[in-house]
């Protein structure tokens, strides 16, 4: 029990850290990210530059901070459109039950067996391409159907609840029991979602840029940086290890953070 | 208890059925392993080593195998060790004879007579006939499958007969300098229909197997008219990851690598030898001239100014690669003109000058479209983008994948600037050139110019060699001066190749030349 | 049996949906069969000739009905990139794809399941745990296969990287050549059941029957095993079904980072060739898959515990 706030603090410490950094990468850093020959070609991590340079001479560290930005505003966007569309079907089928329930469980099942970079593409297609916001979207998309499923077990198994029950025989209507009586109990269960959803959407972007939908350069996210950094392994090794490092800190904290809130949430309850 | 061991058991059980599918399914290769190596390997010393090597390509061989249906210069590099024409190139740029033995043109330069070559075979073993080499360039003129590619250059050709069982006689409506350099067109046996997965042709290797995504197989053709090739044996290894094309060559999986980058080559140890040749590309920023305001000569010129070619070389390619200043790489000799290349000195002052001439004083917004998989290019775009930042343009860079650039860049002409490399199939100036017409399909510059029109017309008709290569230079002039593309470079072409082996032949032309390939005597 | 059915009937509509949604995007994204095929030698001409002959010139609805007719008489058609039979090609792939993804699927099921429950009753650096689960879900799997290559393929040669042996010639060679893709693939998934074990685990230990046992003098480990576990199992059977299908999705980047000529690559170069046939069959495939971990999930969370009816589990 004394570890409860061990992680709520050392999340919230981490979290607001790199979230500090990342605020200040939106209007400064140390160099011109897209600046070349900043410094000369694979310079090694030093005092000048952090992380090093990459082939063009840029500093790594001035990238990574952008880079982060825009990862996490990414992963943001397309938490929010999965997390609000998945968690609106999962809740109204998870509640109602029936039919409904029955077909959105497929449309799951379809969107689960089918190809995120198709889906991607035909976003892309869709919309005007080359902006930012097609990957979000992509990428949204690709998260309902994993919120959807939370949501509506955690609804499901609050639907027959004895106090929703006398609530429903007290005359609430469906919609006042699903938003004053069902979401405040099931967001013990949508919290950690969400900071898992972060963590995932993180990963998706990268795997996404890795294979070369995303991001567009010299602009980069993280994602791409490693996958370009990837080729490099050989004489600059520490590229790859510095954004994969920051990578894996971001969703780390992220997760440190959700852990504490679970546990907090637990310990009210 | 009992009932989760069966389970587990179950699984196991189905785990290694799997596995043993994975064993029988993987491997449909080499089935005839051991048949073609037994009378060399007596010739030759006994060897530590095999005589055969693993040859990385970036690409997968995705398409038909049928020379004259396949498109990517990919496949085109690895099918030229097993296909050749009447005429083959050589590393020097020259043409000679290949299943043609020898040939006579006519006083008035309309009859081409071509004698096929004493006892020459195909892979399959059947004898190359005056039938097959009529049958494989009509296929070419007049083809009756949607999937092979006309010749349109081959209009000239008014007639193609065979004299006698050795014998072909070709007649031209009017006299051509260029009719040898389209007849390196592949020599195919007329009945047989399997080209596409299984080709058949004279070449010094002859086509083994296919593994989607994973190899190609060629061995020795041990009938081969010619010098036959050293090695046993040639696989290539599709390998399109960056960073497991280092670490192949590191871990001894390859022997051989083309058209590396050379931040790949800098990476590796001292087991390697790197040469050094070209790409044959041209590589530009291409630009939309239907497209405001590229359609103003002087906001083109102003990007050429903008644009510090050798500044791109330095910064992405380590020095490495040749500048032009038209649509001709220095490799094709005769036709590329070297005075073109520093028509546009790296001058910024006048590149605002003229912009502002054109109406932009404050520069403007535009969008480079690059094809995602090929990383030069995007290098490129990245230093270019850096570049005109210096004169107020805002370049953006819009990453597509391939299938998305072909249909909306390249056949849908839907883009403002694009940095691609564009290379030639056959080696004539026509190749490179012939996309600038007003009227060309493939023009996806819009380029309209009729001066241009004129001087093509010219030297396609020219009637002798000096003519026509005049004709070309004053069209290479004329895309220059218009500012036609931003013209960048031709890249360099680094292979890597394991320290033992040798004999690497670059040629004016993307192919991988592998017969010369062998291991050193020690 | 009318369970069954309808199990099946959904299973079927679900791979008919797919397949039609798939069929329709290829008709949405720019680019077609044509286009890829003719590359930079492409006029509108031969493009328009060269989709006449494959075909393409026709209505959705008509091209879709012909394929689900060949599809259902086990004709799966000709690859438009690689002129060979859909069938010819994967065939290899599929074995392999299924090999590390059954590996890596068993590899969490062992690790996890113990782990999991073992630490759901210990107290011991239970933070030091918490924080080490955390960070196994936030190692992505493309990193981790990057570090494996480099320190057990390059460093130590246990495997040459960018080589996928054999299987025929070096069963051994290409079994820990899996093995290390699975772990890659596996670390992540692991930690999340891990995870998701534990705290059910502990919520069951939380609830008044297990108090009872416990007060009652019952063994504690007894009643972890005899009655915690096997309450706590369902939802675990169900995210287990859910990593099951997910892994195969997954493996397309693993596959990609250790060179594995398996179905995730095929997958993604055949949609940007845009080779229809060859990414149907597979996505028909991949839509088997998730249909038939989820049966199996059911059924296994069935015979756990009989009361849960259909719909029923989380």
């Amino acid at each position: 029990m004394k570890n409860r706030n061990g992680f709520l603090t050392a999340g919230l410490a981490l979290t607001c850290a790199l979230g500090a950094l990342i605020l200040l990468g939106f209007f400064w850093t140390p160099y011109d990210p897209n600046a070349m020959a900043a410094g000369g070609k694979f310079d090694g991590p030093s005092l000048a530059h952090w992380m090093g340079t990459d082939n063009f001479g840029r500093d790594i560290f001035s990238r990574v901070l952008k880079g982060a930005g825009a990862t996490t505003s990414i992963a943001l966007a397309t938490l929010a459109i999965g997390a609000v569309c998945g968690s609106l079907a999962g809740a109204l089928t998870g509640y109602f039950g029936g039919p409904v329930d029955e077909l959105l469980m497929r449309v799951n099942d379809t969107l689960t067996a089918f190809p995120n970079i198709l889906l991607a593409l035909v976003v892309i297609s869709i919309l005007e391409p080359g902006k930012k916001i097609n990957v979000i979207i992509a990428l949204g998309l690709v998260f309902v159907p994993s919120f959807a499923r939370v949501t509506r077990t955690a609804f499901a198994s609050l639907r027959d609840v004895n106090y929703i029950q006398s609530a429903r025989l007290m005359g609430a209507g469906n919609g006042r029991i699903l938003a004053v009586h069902m979401l405040p109990n099931t967001l013990p269960v949508l919290l950690p979602a969400l900071t898992i959803g972060f963590n995932n959407a993180v990963l998706a972007e990268a795997s996404m840029s890795f294979l070369g939908i995303g991001v567009t350069p010299p602009d980069a996210s993280l994602g791409y940086m490693l996958s370009e950094a990837q080729g490099m392994l050989f004489s600059a090794p520490w590229y790859a290890a510095g954004t994969g490092l920051v990578i894996v800190l971001l969703v780390f904290s992220v997760g440190l953070l959700g852990e504490g809130l679970r546990r907090r949430e637990r310990g009210v309850l | 208890m009992k009932r989760k061991l069966v389970a587990l058991l179950l699984l196991l059980g189905l785990l290694s059925a799997v596995l043993c599918g994975c064993k029988d399914g993987s491997a449909d290769k080499t089935p005839e392993d051991g048949q073609t190596s037994g009378s060399n390997e007596a010739a030759q010393p006994p060897a530590a080593h095999p005589n055969e090597i693993t040859v990385g390509i970036a690409q997968d061989l995705d398409e038909s195998l049928d020379p004259h249906k396949v498109v990517a210069a990919g496949t085109k590099e690895v099918m030229f060790n097993v296909f050749e024409g009447l005429m083959k190139p050589t590393p020097e740029g020259d043409l000679i004879p290949a299943v043609a033995e020898s040939f006579e043109i006519s006083e008035d330069q309309l009859v081409y007579t071509f004698t096929i070559r004493e006892g020459i075979t195909f892979h399959n073993g059947a004898p190359v006939t005056a039938g097959d080499v009529v049958y494989s360039i009509t296929r070419c003129i007049d083809p009756a499958d949607a999937g092979v590619f006309r010749i349109d250059a081959l209009e000239m050709v008014e007639r193609v007969t065979n004299v006698d069982e050795r014998t072909v006689s070709i007649r031209l409506k009017e006299p051509s300098t260029e009719l040898l350099s389209y007849l390196t067109l592949a020599i195919l046996p007329a009945d047989y229909d399997g080209q596409d997965t299984a080709p058949v042709g004279t070449g010094p290797f002859r086509y083994v197997s296919r593994a989607a995504q994973d190899n190609i197989v060629l061995e020795r053709f041990e009938e081969y008219w010619g010098e036959p090739a050293y090695l046993d044996k040639v696989t290539f290894k599709i390998i399109e990851n960056a960073d497991s094309i280092l670490v192949s060559l590191q871990s001894g999986a390859v022997d051989l690598f083309a058209h590396l980058t050379s931040t790949q080559t800098a990476q590796l140890s001292g087991d390697f030898n790197i040469e050094e040749g070209t790409m044959n590309l041209v590589q530009a920023m291409y630009l939309n001239h239907a497209e405001k305001p590229f359609d103003d000569v002087r906001v083109r010129q102003a990007l050429c100014y903008a644009v510090d070619r050798q500044q791109i070389l330095d910064l992405a390619f380590d020095g490495y690669g040749s500048l032009i200043g038209s649509s001709m790489y220095p490799a094709f000799g005769k036709y590329f003109d070297g005075s073109l290349t520093n028509y546009y000195p790296h001058d910024v002052e006048k590149a605002k000058a003229l912009l502002a001439d054109a109406g932009y004083p404050d520069g403007f917004s535009m969008t480079i479209t690059v094809p995602s998989n090929y990383q030069p290019h995007i290098d490129t775009a990245q230093v270019i983008v850096e570049q005109l930042k210096e004169v107020g343009v805002n370049a953006e860079i819009q990453l597509v994948e391939w299938g998305t650039w072909l249909s909306d860049v390249y056949t849908g002409r839907q883009y403002q600037a694009t940095v691609v490399g564009v290379d030639a199939s056959t080696m004539t100036a026509r190749a490179l050139l012939e996309r600038f017409n007003s009227t060309a399909g493939n023009n996806f510059i819009n380029y309209n110019n009729a001066e241009y029109d004129a001087f093509f017309q010219q030297a396609v008709t020219a009637a002798d060699d000096a003519a026509q290569t005049a004709a070309y230079k004053q069209a290479e002039a004329n895309l220059t001066e218009n500012a036609a593309n931003v013209y960048i470079q031709d890249l360099a072409d680094l292979v890597a190749v394991r320290k033992g082996l040798t004999g690497v032949r670059f040629y004016p032309i993307y192919v991988l030349d592998l017969a010369g390939i062998h291991y050193e005597e020690s | 049996m009318k369970y069954a059915l309808k199990r099946v009937a959904a299973g079927l509509a679900t791979m008919l949906a797919v397949s039609f949604l798939t069929f329709a995007a290829f008709d949405l994204i720019s680019g077609d069969a044509a286009t890829t095929m003719l590359g930079t030698s492409a006029t509108p001409e031969r493009l328009e000739a060269l989709r006449a002959e494959l075909g393409l010139d026709r209505p959705l609805p008509v091209r879709y009905g012909e394929w689900l007719g060949e599809f259902f008489i086990g004709d799966l058609g000709i690859s438009t990139s690689y002129k060979q039979p859909v069938r010819e090609i994967l065939a290899p792939k599929i074995g392999l794809t299924l090999c590390l993804s059954l590996v890596s699927f068993l590899m969490i099921t062992l690790v996890s399941i113990p782990l999991g429950v073992f630490s759901a009753g210990r107290q011991r650096f239970e933070g030091a745990r918490t924080a080490l689960n955390q960070l196994g879900m936030a190692v992505p799997s493309f990193f981790t296969g990057i570090l494996l290559s480099w320190v057990f393929g390059v460093g130590l040669k246990w495997f040459t990287p960018g080589q996928f042996p054999d299987a025929k010639k070096d069963f051994a060679g290409a079994a820990v050549y899996l093995l290390f893709a699975a772990v890659a693939l596996s670390i992540p998934r692991i930690a999340m059941t891990v995870r998701m074990l534990r705290s059910t685990v502990q919520e069951e230990l939380g609830k008044d029957y297990v108090r009872t046992a416990i007060a009652r003098g019952n063994d504690r480990s007894q009643v972890l095993r005899r009655h915690v576990v096997k309450n706590a199992l369902p939802p675990v059977v169900t995210f287990l079904a859910q990593t099951m299908a997910e892994i195969v999705a997954g493996s397309i980047v693993v596959e990609q980072v250790f060179v594995i000529p398996g179905l995730g690559q095929m997958l993604v170069t055949s949609i940007s060739n845009r080779d229809y046939p060859v990414v149907q069959a597979i996505v028909v495939m991949l839509a088997f898959w998730v249909v038939l971990a989820g049966a199996a999930a059911d059924l296994m969370n069935q015979r756990i515990d009989p009361r849960l009816r259909l719909g029923g589990a989380a």
